[in-house]
């Protein structure tokens, strides 16, 4: 808990059939920051979060998470360590109700999973805690709700509770905005804002409005290399910056 | 509401049954009743084609025929020595499967079950073409005679019984709440620290043990265990069953086992006979055409849309 830096990457990069998408990344993210990655299209963002979710094996580069080396673990055990992700498309439970999403993600702790003999009642101890985060996210009314007949901006706030069941010490948030409405990114973002109080926040957004309000840290990406790393306000002058964004100036 | 009504009504038509239609038939319907509900645990609620359950029915029919005959163990440990090596059957076949999914899934468990029917044509204690015939029902308990098709039928019913209420236990469980988290969307499962092969794993030998205590009940039942219980027609037969009387629902699959058997019964007499796989394959077709769910999957979507 005591590290200064909960996430630390040395050298990563990755090689998809001699494409480099990653190439010799070193990011460190410092405990108790929300932390940007940021870059224009095909930058390598998406891949870094995967490589750190485990979701690709790097080709060559190391991960360390609060002090141990994951560049090999599998993706349920970085989960269980308290590292984790949502996804860029709205990760939820379909055919579940909101209390049933949670819920699951709280079960795990009771140690039953496995225990095809016990009645799913033996679940009710969590439904108070699963009413609380959804109370946070607001999504009190929708507890019964089975969640594909919910509303697109909901489902994002319903995967951030599921998230928060998990009370990650790092949270990976894909493009937590991507795809909403002006109102729910204003929801989303002071959401955001409210659950990074108490935990680091590692980000890939397209958004710089959310980017500007809430990160503490930007890293910015450019063909799978890091461009450039700082505040907002050292980043958004950055000239290179610029110039990946734009395109050089004719 | 509707479903316990459903349940108490269905128990008390078990119950009297056999004083209306032939016993033996009743059973073969609870013994198919029982793999297809099974069979459904892994598809249904796994969300798992496997195409080799067969392998799990008959290799069961083989172990409990061997051990109730040339053993002589009593009836009870002999149903219960099959469905533990169909268990342990499917344990080895789920490690070797569980890490693919769809058409590589159902492949994997296709060619296992062809290595097992070829394994039980050329084993010496299967009776290879002949089957293993003349298998004594024995007592209950050493007191009732299962000679007598009554006690035979009611002892069946317990079984089945108690099966399906452990089926129906599984699915509502916290187990059945992860498996459930899976089947909607596994990469997010695995995102919240689930090791989801684990899961899918333990449904594979629940679903892999309950159908070898089918093939187990049905060789007690006919007194004879056969290569027909393991070849892959069979494996066709309980898919079939399952969609045709609802994937995915509790009660579905024996819907639709009792479908089956009843046609095949009824065709069986008449004048086609001969047709009984096409009549099946047109029903087949129906099924999936025009109503998707199954029986009860359409009778539920009514009863929720009505009320």
């Amino acid at each position: 808990m005591s590290e200064e830096h909960i996430l630390v990457t040395d050298g990563l990069s990755k090689d998809f059939l001699g494409f480099t998408a990653v190439d010799n990344v070193t990011l460190k993210v410092r405990t108790g920051d929300i932390h940007a990655l940021i870059g224009p299209n095909g930058a390598g963002k998406t891949t870094v979060f995967n490589l750190l979710t485990k979701v690709h094996q790097p080709t060559r580069g190391t991960m360390t998470y609060d002090g141990r080396d994951i560049t090999r673990a599998k993706p349920a055990q970085i989960a269980r360590m308290g590292m984790v992700r949502s996804f860029q498309i709205s990760a939820v439970f379909p055919h579940m109700t909101a209390l049933e999403n949670v819920r699951v993600s709280l079960q795990r702790e009771l140690g039953t999973s496995f225990h095809f003999w016990r009645s799913e009642k033996s679940l009710r101890v969590l439904d108070e805690r699963a009413m609380e985060l959804l109370t946070m996210v607001g999504l009190e009314r929708y507890a019964e709700t089975e969640v594909h007949e919910m509303a697109y901006g909901r489902k994002r706030a319903l995967e951030i509770a599921t998230t928060l069941a998990q009370e990650p010490k790092l949270m990976l948030l894909d493009e937590p905005t991507q795809g909403m409405g002006r109102e729910d990114v204003q929801r989303i973002t002071e959401l955001i804002r409210e659950v990074a109080k108490s935990r680091t926040v590692l980000m890939v957004e397209h958004n710089l409005g959310v980017v500007s309000a809430l990160c503490d840290r930007i890293t910015v990406l450019q063909r799978g290399a890091i461009l450039t790393e700082g505040t907002y306000e050292e980043v958004s002058s950055d000239p290179r910056v610029k110039e990946a964004y734009m395109g050089r100036a004719a | 509401m509707t479903t316990k009504l459903g349940y108490a009504v269905a128990l008390v038509l078990l119950l009297i049954a056999p004083f209306f239609l032939y016993p033996v038939l009743l059973m073969k319907f609870l013994c198919f009743a029982l793999f297809a509900c099974a069979f459904n645990l892994i598809l249904g609620f796994g969300g798992l084609l496997s195409f080799g359950h067969a392998a799990f029915f008959g290799g069961a029919a083989y172990i409990t025929g061997h051990a109730i005959k040339v053993w002589g163990l009593p009836t009870e440990l002999g149903l219960l020595a099959g469905a533990a090596a169909a268990g342990i059957m499917g344990l080895a076949a789920g490690m070797l499967a569980i890490r693919r999914q769809g058409i590589y899934f159902a492949m994997i468990t296709l060619a296992l079950a062809q290595m097992a029917y070829f394994l039980f044509i050329s084993a010496p204690f299967t009776g290879g073409e002949n089957g293993l015939q003349g298998v004594p029902r024995g007592t209950l308990l050493g007191m009732v005679d299962l000679q007598d098709n009554m006690a035979m039928y009611y002892f069946t019913l317990a079984i089945f019984l108690a099966a399906f209420w452990l089926i129906a236990r599984t699915v509502h469980s916290p187990f059945g709440q992860v498996l459930r988290a899976i089947r909607d969307n596994e990469p997010r499962a695995v995102s919240l620290g689930y090791d989801v092969d684990r899961y899918k794993l333990q449904a594979f030998v629940l679903s892999a043990t309950l159908a070898g205590l089918a093939g187990a009940l049905k060789t007690v039942v006919f007194q004879l265990a056969s290569l027909t219980d393991a070849h892959w027609h069979m494996s066709g037969e309980v898919v079939l069953m399952t969609l045709l009387g609802g994937v995915g629902t509790i009660a579905g699959p024996a819907v639709g086992a009792g479908i089956i058997v009843a046609l095949q019964n009824l065709l069986a007499s008449g004048p086609l006979s001969a047709w009984v796989p096409v009549v099946l394959g047109v029903i087949f077709v129906i099924c999936v055409l025009s109503f998707r769910r199954g029986v009860i999957g359409e009778l539920r979507a009514f009863i929720q849309k009505s009320f």
